[in-house]
């Protein structure tokens, strides 16, 4: 167990590294990206260029300034932005965290809880009226891009129907502290929780009426059959239960990438101040420490993600346990 | 106990109406060994799969009739079946390496069978997976029952697989070759098992494979199988000694012989079965037959005196 633990942080140290120098890398490299002259300004003489060089220390050779970057980031934590000076760039990070956390996970459940529902109705009534009519569903919510549904969402909630008694309760766009005022937290997350899980209801769904369908083949199951169990409770306890496994690779692989800011578009729809929106708008005036800071973060994440996954994974299948 | 009447098994697929049981009738008795043999395809498991009611297959089409300890079981509602499947007529198949859910412990998935039929506790049905195991011989049963499918041998699975069958004490038990998986030794252990708990528990087995050698070492009575349709039925001895269908004849040819000299080389029944969708209106092995005559473009009909062969060579018509 330790050494699984030590070889996942072990993992989680060389992606930081790996990644961290390729984003270094890239920026230097992107021609029109040169920090010193975006910061003087367009006109700025060559003197005030060089001055700025010095301050900034882009002087300096590139490992040397990366180790300082990386310096400033995990152990003094006082890293700067290019772009307005004096913003600390790692405390706004670590602000955003708990905005992003909040979209994703309460998205998250409903997207598993949902997801597995549909999925295993549709395998339960496979070919019926019903089946065909989640799965059409599913391709909907599958194809409805997601800021164009949160602006759809908005439009009804915020203003065509917002003083009508279905949609009066929603308050207006933004985050709500979860400590200081946790009912207008769950208030003001409902609607963005619904439009960020319907993607994934529909693909879990699909996936998992899928993974059902070729479990109710397995020998296992015309054991389960010859056994004289009903078929509830052989798609559930034996198909379901095995199809699960497949079920948390993907949900692994996604959650993770959203925690890492791939929400980035619900939460610019809902003015949700998130690591995706923090990313999406350093990049936008390529402010390279804010990026890495946010890029650190996001694969730190993943990576976590891929452990909590592995944790599971060992709780599900009892072939991975022995080896 | 169970008899089969006029067994007919059709499959609706692309190319069209697939006949894979032909009118196929036979009995079982308490407590006796019934082998059926036959090539692969020949509707062996689909046969007995009917009886058992586990035929899924929306496109199937079953006719005829199962009649279980005198009750009908073709139409027989899920439910009701459900209440036999397990407890009456348990099944075992081919191959135990996916035969069991790789997520639970064998105790956890006998256990499972026994509460599904009867109201007992998890504890006793513990007892119960522990004291199964035992029969079927496997080491520490209070510990392996702990054990997932995937930490046992072949051999010690398809035990795990018997004894959950076993688990209900049912009075017909399909076996659908269960040693076929296996490697030579194992399969003469499991055999033995077989044996051994049918003389325990005094159940009727119906052992399906196709291979004559397990059919002269386990059966009572044989049912000789061939496209769809009973090629010979009759004792084990009559059969062995007099085969009266040339199909017979054929596989025993094929088996090595026990003493004497090796022959240079296993005699093998030359020819493909047929495929079921161009069958032919006459009898469906006379294409490989060394001894069709003129009769056999017609359909012979199976004789009805203890001992029957569908050929013309012995019931002319
Ligand atoms: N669901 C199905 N749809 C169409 N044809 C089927 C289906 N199930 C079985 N068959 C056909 O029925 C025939 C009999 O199959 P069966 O499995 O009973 O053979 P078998 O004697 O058990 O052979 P083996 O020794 O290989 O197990 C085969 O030709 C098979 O292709
Ligand atoms: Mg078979």
């Amino acid at each position: 167990m330790l050494l699984a633990i030590l070889r996942r942080v072990g993992q989680m140290f060389f992606v930081m590294v790996g990644i961290s120098m390729l984003v270094f890398m890239i920026f230097f490299a992107t021609p029109g990206a040169d920090p010193a002259s975006r910061i003087a300004g367009r006109n700025a003489s060559p003197e005030i260029l060089e001055a700025v060089r010095k301050s900034f220390g882009f002087d300096q050779p590139f490992y040397v300034q990366y180790l300082i970057m990386m310096k400033k980031i995990f152990i003094t934590g006082d890293l700067t932005s290019f772009v307005n000076r004096g913003w600390k760039v790692v405390p706004a990070v670590l602000d955003t965290i708990p905005v992003t956390l909040s979209l994703v996970i309460g998205a998250a459940i409903l997207w598993v809880i949902f997801g597995i529902i549909i999925g295993t109705v549709a395998a339960a009534t496979r070919g019926s009226w019903l089946d065909k009519l989640l799965m059409i569903l599913g391709l909907i919510g599958i194809s409805m891009p997601v800021y164009w549904l949160g602006e759809v969402m908005n439009l009804v909630t915020q203003s065509r129907y917002h003083d009508t008694w279905m949609f009066s309760w929603v308050p207006p766009l933004g985050y709500k502290n979860l400590s200081s005022d946790p009912k207008g937290w769950f208030l003001t997350l409902i609607i963005p929780w619904i439009t960020l899980a319907i993607l994934y209801i529909g693909l879990y769904g699909r996936v998992l009426r899928a993974n059902l369908i070729e479990a109710m083949q397995e020998d296992y199951v015309r054991t389960a059959r010859a056994k004289g169990l009903s078929e509830t409770r052989i798609l559930l306890r034996h198909a379901l239960r095995t199809s699960l496994i497949s079920f948390v690779t993907l949900f692994g692989l996604d959650f993770g990438a959203l925690v890492g800011g791939s929400a980035l578009l619900t939460e610019v729809v809902f003015d949700l101040h998130g690591v995706g929106k923090l990313t999406y708008d350093a990049l936008q005036n390529l402010d390279l420490p804010v990026i890495m800071t946010t890029v650190m973060y996001a694969s730190f994440f993943v990576v976590l993600a891929n452990a909590l996954v592995d944790v599971v994974y060992i709780l599900l299948d009892p072939r991975v346990r022995s080896v | 106990m169970l008899s089969v009447r006029d067994l007919r098994v059709s499959f609706c697929t692309e190319q069209g109406m697939v006949q894979a049981i032909d009118g196929v009738s036979f009995d079982v008795a308490e407590g006796e060994i019934l082998g059926v043999v036959g090539e692969s395809g020949s509707g062996k498991t689909v046969s007995l799969l009917a009886v058992m009611g586990l035929i899924t297959d929306p496109n199937a089409v079953i006719e005829g009739s199962i009649k279980y300890q005198g009750r009908e079981l073709v139409g027989l509602s899920a439910k009701d079946m459900r209440k036999l499947r397990g407890r009456e007529i348990a099944m075992i198949f081919q191959d135990p390496m996916t035969a069991l859910t790789p997520v639970y412990t064998i105790g956890w998935q006998i256990a499972e069978q026994i509460r599904a039929h009867e109201k007992i506790s998890a504890k006793a049905a513990e007892q119960r997976a522990i004291d199964l195991l035992q029969e079927v011989n496997i080491p520490n049963p209070a510990e392996a029952i702990h054990l997932y499918p995937h930490q046992l041998s072949g051999g010690m699975r398809q035990r795990a697989v018997i004894a959950m069958a076993l688990s209900c004490n049912p009075s017909l038990l399909v076996a659908d070759e269960p040693t076929t998986a296996l490697d030579v030794t194992v399969q003469a252990q499991i055999l033995d098992l077989v044996r051994k708990l049918q003389k325990n528990y005094k159940s009727a087995v119906v052992f399906i494979t196709h291979d004559m050698g397990v059919i002269a070492e386990i059966a009572d009575r044989v049912m000789v199988m061939y496209a769809g349709r009973i090629a010979e039925r009759g004792s084990k001895r009559e059969l062995f000694s007099e085969p009266q269908h040339p199909y017979t004849q054929a596989l025993l040819d094929s088996i090595p012989p026990l003493e004497g000299k090796r022959p240079h080389r296993l005699k093998s029944i030359p020819g493909a079965p047929p495929a079921l969708l161009h069958r032919s209106t006459g009898c469906a092995f006379a294409p490989r037959c060394a001894k069709r005559f003129d009769a056999c473009v017609n359909m012979p009909i199976l004789t009805a005196n203890g001992h029957d062969a569908a050929c013309f060579k012995v019931n002319p018509i």
